[in-house]
């Protein structure tokens, strides 16, 4: 071959997209959260159709197996799935073999052994989807695991910001409540950082210890504030966890009635961020706790927005992994 | 290893009339009339198609766009990343005349993948296909309807349109790729 032949061979650009598998978004890089994003706004068209369906998957199947409940993250999962042409089925770890003692990685390969090219898991315990993924050949989508990770309720919020604000650089998110047990404030506080997002996160000092805010706490560096007022001013996108309430009998609670004095988003507390500050929550809600209702149902708010794009996003997440499995 | 041009600028602007003329000669009702553009480059050639058509018959007729990548056959053995552009399909398909556009007709699964994201959209009273060039190499019983130069070329060689929207040139040119064997 002469040299004027290799020329005429153009290099292949490497792809965006780096992962088989979604544990978390600590990995992801902007350029792939912008993927994520563009491949949303086209299942967002599919979605408008008459007919929301195409057939990008067919012939994929996915399983989900959740050890928890859930009601948005498992349903997005299968209609995203069936809205892209492959077969979804679930499995409640309650109603399986797994009360029986049959153990993660042989339930998990059991539904590789069914025909799944994807498991969406949710568990209780940190890390356990990343240690199916040395098991067996399927991707893996973390669906939630323990406080770690719930990488694609980070990316639904993220898109839904970013939707409303056309940009996620430079803005301000604050994000309030029991921040030291939550997967989802984990998650969001990876992908805003590596949107260019300011971070501050708020709470009671017993659910919000203070080296959450440094760098070494297998985080991003945020702004720590323990006063609600302070965390709000200027917010661009204030962004509430559900206060889990058995948290007040292991004793990180004085009471529930404090907790709403001192931390509910109240119509006057919001008032103290930017006028257009959008009110996001990943559900469910408990309202009159974390948040006022007027303000769940007012006009800040894009709580059933998340919801309907976690379709989209889940569309695309699916889409996405699927084009970059082996054949 | 030259790179032979096959369509200069102005054969391309004079093919595209053609084109026109035919679409309108063969649409009797022109005002029923929706051309849909392929992506990437087959959205500027139905615009210029459309523009045609307003100066010859003064009708102005919808322009749509279409991304066939949620209804390929090959996404596992796509090499790069899968990404979805734009579909907008401007006006409700049901009972209209579609001419589908695209640069170059090949195997034909392009066609066949457009034609199944149109037909999930409503029920069009028919599609027809435009191709500025049609090389050869069917996989499957497709045709176009409307054909602005037909270039037999081997499975080796590398046919590439270049439009002045997407990358700044009017012209079609034919290389020959090394294969992998000659490499």
């Amino acid at each position: 071959m002469t040299t004027e032949q290799i020329k005429t061979v153009a290099p292949k650009p490497a792809p965006v997209w780096q992962h088989r598998h979604i544990l978390d978004i600590d990995d992801f890089s902007r350029e792939e959260i912008e993927l994520v994003f563009n491949t949303t706004q086209a299942m967002k068209e599919v979605l408008s159709r008459p007919i929301k369906r195409v057939p990008a998957l067919r012939g994929k199947t996915l399983i989900t197996l959740f050890y928890e409940a859930s009601t948005r993250t498992r349903l997005s999962f299968e209609l995203a799935a069936k809205n892209l042409g492959a077969d979804a089925a679930s499995l409640s770890a309650t109603a399986s073999s797994v009360t029986k003692g049959e153990s993660l990685i042989d339930t998990v390969s059991t539904l590789e052994a069914l025909g799944a090219d994807i498991v969406v898991m949710r568990h209780p315990h940190s890390g356990a989807p990343d240690i199916v993924t040395r098991y067996v050949e399927a991707s893996i989508i973390n669906a939630g695991d323990g406080w770690h990770a719930h990488p694609t309720q980070a990316l639904l919020d993220l898109y839904t910001i970013q939707e409303h604000k056309s940009t996620l650089k430079g803005l301000k998110a604050v994000i309030i409540g029991d921040i030291l047990h939550s997967r989802v404030a984990r998650s969001n506080i990876w992908g805003m950082t590596t949107m260019g997002m300011d971070v501050t996160l708020c709470g009671p000092p017993t659910l919000l210890p203070d080296e959450m805010g440094e760098q070494n706490h297998h985080l991003p560096p945020t702004n720590i504030e323990h006063n609600i007022e302070r965390a709000l001013d200027g917010a661009d996108a204030v962004m509430t966890l559900r206060l889990q309430l058995e948290r007040q009998q292991s004793g990180l609670l004085p009471s529930i009635r404090e907790y709403v004095q001192l931390y509910q988003l109240t119509e006057a507390r919001l008032k103290l961020a930017k006028p257009d500050a959008l009110v996001l929550h990943p559900g469910p809600v408990n309202e009159e706790i974390e948040i006022a209702p007027a303000i769940v149902h007012g006009p800040q708010s894009v709580i059933n927005e998340q919801v309907a794009n976690g379709v989209a996003v889940r569309m695309a997440l699916l889409y996405i992994l699927a084009g970059s499995q082996k054949p | 290893m030259s790179k032979k041009i096959i369509m200069t600028q102005e054969d391309i602007k004079r093919t595209l009339a053609r084109i026109a003329h035919e679409i309108i000669e063969r649409n009797k009702v022109v005002e029923n009339l929706i051309l849909v553009g392929i992506h990437t480059r087959g959205v500027p050639l139905a615009h210029r198609l459309a523009a045609n058509i307003e100066d010859f018959a003064g009708v102005k007729i919808p322009v749509g766009t279409l991304d066939i990548s949620l209804y390929r056959d090959d996404l596992s053995s796509l090499e790069l990343q899968p990404t979805v552009k734009n579909t907008d399909i401007p006006v409700n398909v049901d009972g209209k005349s579609i001419v589908l556009v695209d640069d170059v007709l090949y195997t034909g699964r392009s066609i066949r993948a457009a034609m199944d994201a149109l037909t999930d959209m409503g029920r069009p009273h028919l599609i027809q296909l435009a191709v500025l060039i049609d090389r050869g190499h069917r996989e499957i019983p497709i045709r176009a309807d409307y054909v602005g130069k037909n270039m037999p070329s081997s499975r080796h060689e590398d046919i590439q349109v270049k439009l002045q929207e997407s990358d700044g040139v009017d012209e079609v040119a034919i290389t020959p790729t090394p294969t992998a064997e000659e490499g």
